[in-house]
C-alpha cells in the first residue's frame, strides 16, 4: 500500500492503517504541511500518536522528524495541516492559548537544554518556581522525588558543566518531567552518548513513562535499539508518514524504503539531506 | 533581466523583513517590560552586569580621557592665550559628547558583547526554545531586563565617566601643565549649563536603548551553526558601535 494509498485510508500510513482501534489518541496530525524555502519538508503528514504509549519517529536526515517535532511542541507553526492535542486545535491559537497547551507536556531536548548557570537543582526547580505558587519547601519535595525517579539523588548542587551527557540527559529529563505533564516529547534523547549510556537512558525513559503514565513522543536516530522501548514506529520519508504501527507490523511490513534505512543505519550511513533532520 | 529584477526584489523584500523583525523585537522587549510577571531579581541582576561590572572601566577610561583632553587642550589653549578656559572646554567636551558616546563603546565592548555571546549561546543550545516549551516568554525573560537595566545603567555610567574625566583633566591640565586652578573650575560653574548635563544624559538612555537593543537582537536570533555566536557578537559590536555614532549625531542634532 502506497503513502496515496493510506491516505485514501483516512490518512494513517500503512500498516496501521486498519489498526485504529484501541487507546484514544492524544495527539492527532492531518494533512500537516511546511516549506523552509524551496523544500517541501512536511508535505502532507499524517499521524496519529496513542495516548498512554512511547511512539518513535524514525527516518533519514532531512525526512521531517525534528520539524514534525517542532509543531507538536508549538515551536513551529504549519503552512497548512491541523494538530490536535486532546481535544484542542493548536494550530490556529494565540500565544495564550499555546502557552495554555505548553503546561500540557514537557520537553527533553537533544542537548539537554539546560540553563548553563544555574545549578541542577536550579534547572529543575526553575518550571515550578516560574510557572506555580508553590512554596518553597513543596518545591524542594517535588525537585526531590523527581531527581530520584531519574537516579540523580544527591546531584543537586552540580552544574550541567560538571556532568557527564547522561546525566545532563537525566537532569532535563527530570526538568522535563517535574510539572508532571500528560505528555512527554523528546529529541534524539542518546545522541551523544555511548551504547551503554544509550541503552540506560532508553530503559529511563521507558520507566519514566509507565510510572508517569506519558504519552510519550520521541525522535530518535539509534535504530533499531530504540525500539525496545517504543510501543509504536512511525517512519517518515520525504516529509510524510510512511509507516506506521506497533514496533513488530513495521519491523515485518517487508518495505523496502525501510529495509534500507535499516540497512543503511546498520551500515552507519546517512541519508544527507539540507533541513529537517 | 528578469531573474535579475527577481534577485533584487528578493533581497529588498528580505531587508525589509529583516527590518521589520528588528523593529519588533524591539517593541516586545518594551512592551513586555510593562507586563505582569514582573522579574526585579533579573532587573537588578542585569543592572549589576551591565552598570556595577562595568564600573572599573568606565573609572579607567574616563580618567585616561580626561587626562589626555586635558593634555592636549592646555597646549593649545595656550597658544591663545586662553588658559584659562581650560575647565570650560574639557567639561563641555565631556559631558556633551566624549562621556556618553565612549561611555557606551566601552559599555558595549564589554557588556554588549558578553550579552550578545550569552544569549547566542542559548540560542543554539536551545535553551531559549526550552523557555518556550514551558510557557515562559523568553523576550520577557531574557530581553526586556538587559533593555531596562541598560536604561537605568547607561546614564549613571555615563555621569562617572564624566565626572572622573573632569578629574582627569583638573589632573594634567593644571597639576603638570599649570593651567589656573580657580579658572578651571570657575569656567565649568560658569559655562556648563543644566542642558548641557541633560544633553549627555539623553544621550546615555537613548545609547542604552540602542546598544541593548542591537546586542539582544544579534543573541537571540545567532545562527545554529558552529559560527553563529562568534557572528553574533562580533555583529553586535560593530553594529551597536555604529549605531551609537548615527544616533549621537541625530539626537545631538534635534537637542541642540
Amino acid at each position: 500500500m502506497s503513502e496515496q494509498q493510506s491516505n485514501r485510508n483516512g490518512g494513517d500510513s500503512r500498516p496501521a492503517a486498519a489498526d485504529t482501534g484501541g487507546s484514544a489518541n492524544a495527539i492527532e496530525v492531518r494533512d500537516l504541511r511546511r516549506r523552509f524555502g524551496r523544500q517541501q519538508v512536511l508535505d502532507g503528514l499524517t499521524l496519529d500518536f496513542r495516548a498512554g504509549e512511547i511512539t518513535t519517529i524514525v527516518g533519514p536526515s532531512g525526512s521531517g522528524k525534528t520539524v514534525l517535532l517542532k509543531h507538536l511542541n508549538l515551536l513551529l507553526r504549519p503552512d497548512s495541516g491541523s494538530i490536535k492535542i486532546g481535544d484542542i486545535e493548536v494550530t490556529r491559537l494565540g500565544a495564550l492559548g499555546l502557552d495554555a497547551v505548553r503546561e500540557k507536556f514537557g520537553m527533553l531536548f537533544q542537548a539537554g537544554a539546560l540553563f548553563d548557570s544555574m545549578s541542577v537543582f536550579d534547572n529543575v526547580a526553575f518550571p515550578l518556581v516560574e510557572k506555580t505558587r508553590l512554596s518553597r519547601s513543596e518545591i524542594n519535595d517535588r525537585v526531590h522525588e523527581t531527581l530520584k525517579a531519574v537516579g540523580l539523588e544527591g546531584m543537586e548542587r552540580k552544574f550541567p558543566s560538571e556532568m557527564s551527557g547522561g546525566m545532563q540527559k537525566r537532569a532535563a529529563l527530570a526538568r522535563a518531567l517535574v510539572r508532571r505533564p500528560k505528555i512527554l516529547m523528546l529529541d534524539e534523547p542518546t545522541t551523544g552518548l555511548d551504547p551503554t549510556r544509550t541503552g540506560a537512558i532508553h530503559d529511563l525513559i521507558r520507566r519514566t513513562q509507565q510510572n508517569f503514565q506519558l504519552t510519550a513522543v520521541m525522535v530518535s536516530h539509534d535504530v533499531p535499539a530504540v525500539f525496545q522501548v517504543s510501543d509504536r514506529v512511525a517512519f517518515l520519508h520525504q516529509g510524510r508518514t510512511h509507516l506506521n504501527g506497533t514496533v513488530a507490523e513495521v519491523m515485518g511490513a517487508g518495505d523496502d524504503v525501510f529495509q534500507r534505512f535499516l540497512a543503511g543505519r546498520a551500515a552507519g550511513e546517512e541519508n544527507e539531506s539540507v533541513i529537517g533532520g | 533581466m528578469v531573474a535579475l529584477i527577481e534577485r533584487l526584489g528578493a533581497l529588498v523584500i528580505d531587508g525589509i523583513a529583516r527590518l521589520g523583525a528588528f523593529v519588533l523585537f524591539l517593541l516586545a522587549a518594551v512592551a513586555y517590560a510593562f507586563l505582569p510577571p514582573y522579574k526585579p531579581r533579573l532587573w537588578i541582576r542585569q543592572i549589576r552586569i551591565i552598570g556595577a561590572d562595568s564600573l572599573f572601566l568606565i573609572l579607567l577610561i574616563g580618567a585616561f580621557t580626561g587626562m589626555v583632553l586635558g593634555l592636549q587642550v592646555a597646549i593649545t589653549l595656550r597658544r591663545f592665550g586662553s588658559d584659562g578656559a581650560l575647565g570650560t572646554v574639557v567639561s563641555l567636551t565631556l559631558v556633551k559628547e566624549l562621556g556618553p558616546v565612549l561611555a557606551a563603546l566601552m559599555i558595549a565592548a564589554r557588556a554588549g558583547s558578553a550579552m550578545a555571546a550569552e544569549l547566542g549561546s542559548m540560542q543554539t543550545t536551545e535553551q531559549i526554545d526550552a523557555l518556550t516549551v514551558m510557557a515562559i516568554n523568553p523576550v520577557q525573560y531574557l530581553v526586556s531586563p538587559r533593555m531596562l537595566a541598560g536604561v537605568v545603567s547607561f546614564p549613571l555610567l555615563t555621569s562617572v565617566f564624566d565626572v572622573v574625566g573632569i578629574w582627569g583633566g583638573y589632573m594634567v591640565g593644571v597639576g603638570l601643565m599649570g593651567a589656573p586652578s580657580g579658572a578651571y573650575f570657575n569656567g565649568i560653574s560658569s559655562y556648563l549649563t543644566s542642558h548641557d548635563i541633560m544633553l549627555g544624559i539623553w544621550k546615555a538612555l537613548v545609547f542604552g536603548v540602542v546598544v541593548m537593543w542591537v546586542c539582544c537582537y544579534k543573541g537571540y536570533n545567532a545562527e545554529r551553526m558552529a559560527t553563529g555566536v562568534s557572528r553574533a557578537t562580533t555583529e553586535a559590536v560593530v553594529l551597536s558601535s555604529v549605531l551609537v555614532l548615527a544616533s549621537d549625531y541625530i539626537v545631538g542634532s534635534l537637542l541642540l
